[in-house]
């Protein structure tokens, strides 16, 4: 085994200049929680220390898909005992809607509910138990309506959330006419629920005034202050919002957090009391959106070598009931459509689909996923087409350097390491010699077949919508020389906050321990913008950089005084302040800094360059830069079940110089892990009233410990580098892993294809369950007789 | 008879008198002994977040198991001591080696399913020496979900931590606590009465039959991996509830007369290594059961008892022709496992009756016996299909062959048509093509959230063919790669 290491790994970004200047930025410093995480003592909101008088809620969810609510008595739910209060739509003070970008998310239906596990009504009671017996006393008469439950039902009746939009350059059509060869193909892709271990959760605590305090497991709390006073009719500045920590998010606590902090703080408001609401796991993956389905239809024209000429797409996804935050979802989806390959002449068109289930959201990728899963088919049918390996399909059709590096939407690929990163990929994992001895293999078992397959991986780093792409920080360094850092991301598990703290530590020359990262807060800094898009670190590491030199560069102009040098001599580190042969520690530097009446607090502030995008005509520089990587998996299939054992995983990922090795290779290895779990072992199953019956990890599979190969080589690119200036040339992480699963998929195809001799790819959609490789197995076999 | 339970928190010894029933040990530590550090992340023993550990002693050690705190009712805590993330940490503050070892190889990301992890690593550490390989490792953790590291970290700090000799302060403290246990032992059995619900813990038989006659609408209760979820889950009041853990001899297992005695209290966990002996194959099946924490509290009566239609062991012990003895007020009666499935959750047991024991013929010379079972997800996962075969042969000929089935039907089932169209016949394909399509006649599966009736019906049929070829040595079977 070659696994890279953290220390392996600090090793090379130390050895690399001028990193090798640095104490703390790029060494594998261990989560800032570990310590409290192993030994139960982190804190997430469930666990605080209770406040008097407090009231737990429930609230009650539509039996139906469709219907209009005819009548709704809860007289009996207010009069059962311990209840303090219940809600309905009509009671609430201020806007029945948490949309986050449109309307369409009721608090609680109105009238009409439109998916099964919808909001109905909440009641707060003195306990958990009360409240939810009370909730079963409600009278709720509907009239059912026909759902619409699915892509091609939607489709069919054209019900969308939105308009359907058009990305094109070249012309696709002519290309297609005049290509040499063409084919065609459907896939369908399924959804993913966060399956986050902490579930959805709020405490809202009333104070004088109007005010109230939230704390809130959620990546957005500036949403949830504003929706929290939008729907009490509150201004924002009377509505605080804290998070600490989440129990994991991956775009499950973007949106969907709201709804739950506003309904505690409309029962807190209403009661004059506390009050927590926590939905148990059930409840949470009824209620809340998850990953959306697509269908891809697609229409490839290419040459002899497999080099496209020209392509269409036809995208369709399940938004839901409403559009919550599919306009920028099914975006990406289209940006993503070409993954790390030149489409010389192409049109996307996507097809935003409303249908009668959960209003599905942000999940790590945010859409990209679903658009590379389109790009990857095509490429697997070209090859198995032209009889090729799909490996020698893509690198023909990667993009280039100075031609052929133009994306769909017309920005110029400038940062492009596909070709290099795939070929050491290639060579370390031994892809080749692997290939020959998979086929020989193959050609010598009936009943178990392997698969082997490389796909790469091209993300897009920024958000989409421009005025998202900023942050900002608050910086204190008290007299004692401990520094309190704040600044407007959360903290999930994905190590955001000890990599903002390398970097501050760094600028202050000081050790980790020095400087306290505190719960995100409204109250510290305002206006931010979601942890999520992956853009974390890069915009909250500059914004806290830039306070963190605001402060240094106070000390240093008084120090250089007393020191009698220049500002620009004064250098931080080890814990002091040194300039013309003369060292102070950084207490004392302080100390004399606060002694002269000099400000020791800062706030900073980034917007990330270079971007604009006119989404009229889908062109522009939507991202600051790409994140690449690869993955090469092979699998084992059993072909009388369809089940699979994964036996081999190589990764290389380019984070640029690493802020942090050992978060992001927790980054990549958890990313990958869920993205092969979204396409092998995670199904959601609706029934045919439109219930979702996988609601509970009893019946949702996530990938489980022996689901990860014991083979597992995962390396950061030692090549890589950040050519913009993002923070210490770093680069973006969180989402961008989760699509090297789409190997495992491929792979699955490839073992599935191994079972019949036809010049075409695998009729296998995705999540792969056994069932569908199993049935894909048939249906190849059957092929191959006929085709004999 | 006694109304309350007396166990060790940590060190710390706890008694509380009438304890609520069905108040599950997770809610009694986040509520009661205000002890957060244990989570929930499901409520049905499925993601291990609650994951503690239940000492129990053992001559002058400690037997530590892990078990899942959200479906585990507080009497169950009575004599014993508990353990949880909280008291791992030394008074020095020093964290423990699995909690270090998880710190030390970045095991921990969002936080929230690592008490849970900690906990079953403890376990682990306690489990022995000679090392810990990766197949060891999956199985202490399959119970155990954590969403965000893809676990590779978490395994590389279980073997850099167990799979020696545990010296940790526990060890050292062992035999004080196994003392003080002993010291905590009830002599009397437990009878408790709260807030309208009753509990009854048994001690034996006689009391057992005893207080089902006189509540006969009574729940009762086992490993409590089932009907801690008819709580935690359909929120279920539970009026009468009647343990069967303390039952003297209930959990025996034994051998004798050419018989595999299974007593119907035995755990999963300890059954496995009876039955694997015998039968490598059902220790491979309930190595997939649940998880840790469940075969540690689970049983195999209760699996049979429940009657579930894709429970694991049924489709198993009705292939090995086993023999349920069942036992009420009145005396005792035998019934073979495949007559006591009579519809969907519906038994043979007549009212006021128990199941006491699982009897299951030792294999005869020449005999083989599979097991296989097909899930979405190869660990911690609910059967789609689960098939067992018991064959003799005699020269090319079929002599004897046993087929059943889970999740092929209302209740799990024997295959009859199939077995017919094998006996006495060449065990060759033309006869097994022939007993696959008598398993279309047969069998009834439904379509469902784990799989379609289609390809329920098509594994079935191709879960013979594989046991076939794997009688002529051919590869149809995936290679374990852990």
């Amino acid at each position: 085994m070659n696994v890279l290491t953290p220390q392996t790994a600090a090793a090379r970004a130390a050895a690399q200049s001028p990193a090798e200047q640095r104490r703390v930025v790029g060494r594998p410093a261990a989560h800032d929680s570990a310590d409290k995480h192993v030994s139960g003592a982190a804190l997430y909101i469930d666990d605080v220390a209770e406040p008097r008088d407090l009231l737990h809620a429930y609230v009650r969810l539509s039996e139906h898909a469709h219907a209009r609510i005819l009548r709704l008595d809860v007289a009996a739910v207010a009069a059962a005992p311990g209840v303090a209060a219940v809600l309905t739509a009509r009671d609430v003070p201020g806007v029945n809607d948490v949309g986050p970008a449109f309307p369409g998310d009721p608090i609680f239906a109105d009238g009409l509910v439109e998916y099964a596990g919808q909001s109905v009504f909440a009641v707060a009671a003195d306990s958990i138990a009360r409240a939810r017996a009370a909730a079963q006393r409600a009278v709720i008469e509907y009239e059912v309506l026909p759902p619409i439950l699915d892509i091609d039902a939607a489709m069919q009746q054209a019900a969308f959330v939105l308009p359907s939009q058009t990305m094109r350059r070249g012309d696709a059509a002519a290309a297609l006419a005049a290509a040499p060869l063409r084919l065609r193909g459907r896939h369908y892709v399924g959804g993913q629920e966060h399956f986050y271990l902490e579930g959805q959760i709020a405490m809202a605590i009333p104070g004088e005034d109007r005010d109230i305090r939230v704390l809130s497991s959620t990546q957005h709390p500036t949403e949830v202050q504003h929706l929290v006073g939008r729907s009490l009719g509150i201004p924002d500045h009377a509505v605080i919002c804290e998070t600490r920590r989440m129990g994991g998010g991956f775009g499950g606590k973007e949106s969907q957090a709201s709804l739950i902090a506003v309904i505690a703080a409309l029962l807190a408001a209403n009661t004059g009391r506390p009050v927590k609401l926590r939905l148990d796991r059930d409840d949470d993956m009824k209620l809340t959106g998850k990953r959306h389905d697509f269908r891809i239809d697609w229409d490839v024209g290419f040459d002899a070598e497999g080099r496209i000429e020209g392509i269409s797409f036809e995208l369709a996804s399940r938004c839901g009931m409403s559009p919550d935050l599919s306009a920028a979802i099914n975006d990406r989806a289209m940006f993503h459509s070409d993954n790390a390959y030149y489409l010389p002449n192409v049109s996307i068109v996507s097809h935003r689909c409303k249908t009668n289930t959960v209003s599905n959201t942000a999940f790590r990728g945010f859409g990209g996923p679903q658009g590379m899963m389109g790009i990857e088919a095509v490429m697997d049918a070209i090859a198995r087409h032209l009889r090729r390996d799909p490996l020698e399909v893509r690198r023909r059709n990667f993009y280039g350097k100075r031609e052929r590096n133009v994306t769909p939407y017309h920005m110029t690929v400038e940062d492009n390491v596909i070709p290099e990163l795939v070929a050491e990929l290639a060579r370390s994992a031994g892809y080749a010699a692997r290939r020959r001895e998979v086929t020989a293999f193959n050609r010598s078992s009936e009943w178990i077949k392997r698969g082997l397959a490389l796909t790469p991986v091209k993300f897009g780093i920024s958000f989409t919508l421009l005025r998202m792409n900023q942050a900002g920080a608050l910086v204190h360094v008290y007299t004692d020389g401990s520094v309190q850092l704040n600044h407007g991301g959360t903290e999930m598990g994905q190590g955001l906050f000890i990599k903002v703290a390398q970097v501050v530590a760094e600028e202050f020359g000081l050790p980790l321990d020095r400087i306290k990262v505190t719960a995100t807060t409204t109250e510290k800094v305002p206006n931010t913008s979601p942890t999520a898009a992956s853009a974390g670190s890069d915009m909250n590491g500059k914004a806290a950089q830039v306070a963190a030199r605001t402060i240094r560069d106070r000390i240093a102009g008084v120090v250089a005084a007393e020191f009698a040098v220049a500002a620009s001599d004064i250098v931080f580190r080890d814990g002091a302040v040194q300039g013309g042969g003369r060292s102070l520690p950084f207490a004392a530097a302080v100390r004399r800094t606060y002694e002269k009446r000099v400000q020791l607090s800062a706030t900073g502030y980034y917007a990330t360059p270079k971007l604009h995008y006119d989404t009229a005509t889908h062109q522009g520089r939507p991202f600051y830069y790409f994140a690449y990587g690869a993955a090469v998996a092979e699998v084992e299939v059993d072909t009388l079940t369809g089940e699979h054992r994964l036996r081999r995983v190589d990764i290389l990922h380019d984070v640029g110089q690493s802020l942090n090795p050992a978060i992001d290779l927790g980054q990549i290895e958890g990313g990958f892990v869920q993205g092969m779990g979204w396409l092998t072992t995670e199904e959601l199953w609706w029934d045919a009233r439109g219930s979702l019956r996988t609601h509970a990890p009893s019946t949702y599979k996530i990938p489980a410990v022996g689901d990860v190969p014991a083979d597992f080589r995962v390396a950061l690119w030692s090549r890589g580098r950040n050519r913009e200036n993002a923070v210490y040339r770093s680069k973006a992480v969180g989402e961008p892993p989760l699509m090297l699963g789409i190997a495992v998929f491929h792979a699955l195809r490839d073992a599935v294809a191994a079972c019949g001799e036809v010049a075409e790819a695998a009729e296998l959609d995705a999540p792969a369950t056994p069932e569908r490789v199993l049935l894909a197995i048939e249906a190849r076999r059957r092929r191959a007789a006929a085709a004999a | 008879m006694g109304e309350t339970i007396r166990f060790l928190f940590g060190d710390e010894e706890r008694s509380i008198r009438s304890p609520a029933p069905t108040q599950t040990v997770l809610e009694w530590l986040r509520t009661e002994a205000r002890a957060c550090g244990t989570k929930e992340g499901c409520a049905e023993g499925d993601c291990g977040a609650c994951t503690v550990v239940l000492g129990t002693p053992d001559g002058e050690i400690m037997r530590y198991r892990a078990v899942n705190a959200c479906i585990l009712f507080l009497p169950a805590l009575d004599g014993r001591q508990v353990l949880t993330v909280e008291h791992l940490r030394a008074p020095d503050g020093t964290l423990h080696p699995v909690q270090q070892a998880m710190v030390d190889h970045h095991g921990a990301q969002c936080g929230f399913c690592t008490p849970g992890f900690v906990m079953s690593l403890f376990a682990l550490y306690h489990a022995g020496g000679g090392g810990v390989g990766r197949a060891a490792v999956n199985e202490a953790l399959a119970g155990n979900l954590c969403r965000c590291t893809g676990y590779r970290p978490i395994v590389d700090a279980a073997q850099a931590a167990c799979g020696g000799v545990a010296e940790d302060r526990f060890a050292v403290a062992a035999p004080a606590i196994a003392a003080r246990l002993r010291g905590l032992a009830r002599q009397d059995s437990l009878a408790v009465a709260h807030d309208g619900q009753v509990f009854l813990a048994p001690r034996s038989l006689g009391e057992l039959t005893a207080a089902l006659a006189a509540h006969p609408a009574a729940t009762l209760l086992a490993g409590g991996t089932d009907v801690g979820l008819w709580v935690t889950k359909q929120h279920r009041h539970l009026a009468t509830v009647i343990a069967l853990e303390h039952v003297a001899g209930l959990a025996e297992i034994a051998e004798r007369d050419g018989v595999l005695s299974i007593g119907a209290g035995a755990t999963y966990d300890d059954a496995c290594a009876a039955l694997a002996r015998h039968w490598p194959d059902f220790g491979r099946l309930l190595r997939r059961l649940g998880s840790r924490q469940i075969r540690n509290r689970g049983t195999i009566g209760g699996n049979v008892a429940n009657a579930s239609p894709i429970g694991d062991t049924p489709p198993a012990l009705i292939a090995l022709d086993a023999t349920l003895l069942l036992t009420g007020a009145a005396g005792s009666r035998r019934i073979a496992a495949e007559a006591f499935f009579l519809g969907y959750r519906r038994t043979a047991l007549a009212p006021g009756e128990v199941l006491e024991r699982i009897d299951i013929p030792l294999p005869r010379p020449g005999e083989r016996f599979a097991t296989y079972k097909v899930s979405k997800r190869f660990e911690q996962d609910i059967s789609a299909v689960c098939a067992a075969f018991r064959l003799t042969l005699a020269g090319d000929q079929v002599a004897d062959i046993r087929i059943a089935y889970g999740g092929m039907a209302a209740t799990p089932k024997r295959a009859v048509a199939a077995e017919q169209m094998l006996v006495g016949r060449p065990w060759q394909r033309a006869a097994i093509a022939a007993a696959m399509a008598a398993l279309e006649g047969e069998m009834a599966p439904i379509s469902d959230m784990r799989a379609s009736a289609a390809y329920r019906l098509l594994v079935a049929r191709n879960l013979l063919l594989r046991f076939h070829l794997t009688t002529q040595d051919a590869a149809a079977m995936l290679e374990d790669v852990a």
